[in-house]
């Protein structure tokens, strides 16, 4: 077929229509919200004392962690999704979570006895917090990932690792509100290590899934 | 290549996505042009033909013209989508080495390969099932519009372009899994 026979074909299906892909995203997102919080209050809910516990920092900083890492992984994906759009900015984005993270570590090192350090980072919840994110975020990812499918990501593996920050960080907003462990240390070490197994299997997606 | 260019191949494009079929045939053969010259500059060495390159990359542009912002510039978008389909020709293009050297040595002993007719999307379209294939070949090869298409295999014009969008997205996929 000559470039010329193609261009005729591509220019007959001009009336073919598809979703602009920031409109997309968006409602992704909000597909992916529903998701998280129909398997979220049908499997473990919030914590009975939630209301009690909305009045301490330590319980509040974990949503600023995870908001800001949902909140900033969205703005990098969409980036990520559409060709030949800047990255950079919202690449810088990404370390907002870590850096607030590292902070609260840091004052909590700093309140808390020496003796109590390794209490506080074990929690009593570790293998809930390890299950119950990925599982949250499992049906978000999907969506993610298909959506990458949607758009046109130049850097598929990356994109695919990022949709699994993104999911990670939207379950971790929902778990976050189950757990009794609020420590900053237990959310830098368990919150992380589900969060990166979410990142890993959105890489492994991008790689296998994501083809345009 | 100037700002000039850029706005008015993105004013192009505009009209087109609102359904300008004339803008669009505009948009594509400046865009083919583009992306010709910017493949021929990047294959100094032989193993993939440019014009692969350069109809994989229209047929993406095509398919994922909903990932262009339309206020962004667009020849950013282009370029982008062209590199990525420039690489992507490459790794298949070395996986197919790597697997079949057989395949590799009749391809020199016959020098008639390297024609029109041996294009990956005319390989492509061959795959498509029938209905597809000639509904494709009909609008292109053929030349003929939407309507004599239709008037031709005596079916609606919504099937026409129904086979001929989901033809179009089947031959894109096949790149991808080769």
């Amino acid at each position: 077929m000559r470039t010329e026979d193609l261009i005729k074909a591509l220019d007959a299906d001009i009336s073919s229509k598809a979703m602009p892909l920031r409109s997309a995203w968006w409602m992704a997102a909000g597909a992916a919200v529903v998701i998280a919080a129909l398997v979220f209050w049908m499997t473990i809910g919030p914590r009975p004392d939630i209301m009690i516990a909305m009045h301490t920092m330590r319980f509040m900083s974990k949503f600023v962690f995870t908001i800001v890492l949902a909140v900033t992984a969205f703005a990098l994906i969409r980036a990520l999704s559409t060709p030949g759009a800047s990255t950079a900015r919202a690449m810088a984005w990404m370390a907002a979570a870590p850096l607030l993270v590292a902070v609260a570590v840091a004052l909590e090192l700093f309140m808390v006895p020496e003796a109590l350090w390794g209490t506080r980072m074990i929690g009593s919840n570790m293998m809930i917090c390890m299950s119950f994110i990925p599982l949250i975020g499992l049906g978000p990812l999907a969506i993610f990932l298909w959506m990458l499918r949607y758009g046109a990501p130049t850097r598929p593996v990356l994109a695919g690792a990022v949709a699994g920050l993104l999911a990670g960080g939207l379950a971790a907003t929902f778990y976050a509100a189950h757990c009794f462990d609020d420590s900053p240390l237990f959310v830098a070490t368990w919150y992380t290590i589900a969060i990166a197994a979410l990142a890993l299997l959105g890489a492994l997606g991008g790689r296998l899934f994501v083809r345009w | 290549m100037s700002g000039k260019d850029e706005a008015e191949l993105s004013r192009l494009l505009r009209a087109a996505i609102a359904g300008d079929e004339k803008a669009y045939a505009d948009f594509l053969h400046r865009i083919a042009a583009l992306i010709r010259g910017f493949v021929r500059r990047k294959i100094v060495q032989g193993g993939v033909d440019p014009e692969d390159v350069v109809q994989e990359t229209l047929l993406a542009i095509h398919l994922k013209r909903h990932s262009w912002r339309q206020e962004a510039p667009v020849l950013p978008w282009v370029y982008a989508i062209a590199r990525f389909k420039l690489i992507d020709a490459f790794r298949r293009r070395g996986r197919r080495i790597e697997i079949d050297v057989d395949d590799i040595a009749e391809t020199f002993a016959e020098p008639e390969t390297e024609t029109v007719s041996e294009r990956d999307v005319n390989r492509a379209l061959d795959g498509l099932p029938p209905a597809q294939r000639s509904v494709v070949s009909s609008v292109s090869v053929e030349g003929r519009s939407i309507g004599e298409t239709a008037a031709k295999f005596g079916i609606t014009e919504t099937a026409v372009r129904v086979s001929l969008h989901r033809g179009l997205a089947a031959i894109a996929k096949r790149f991808g899994r080769q």
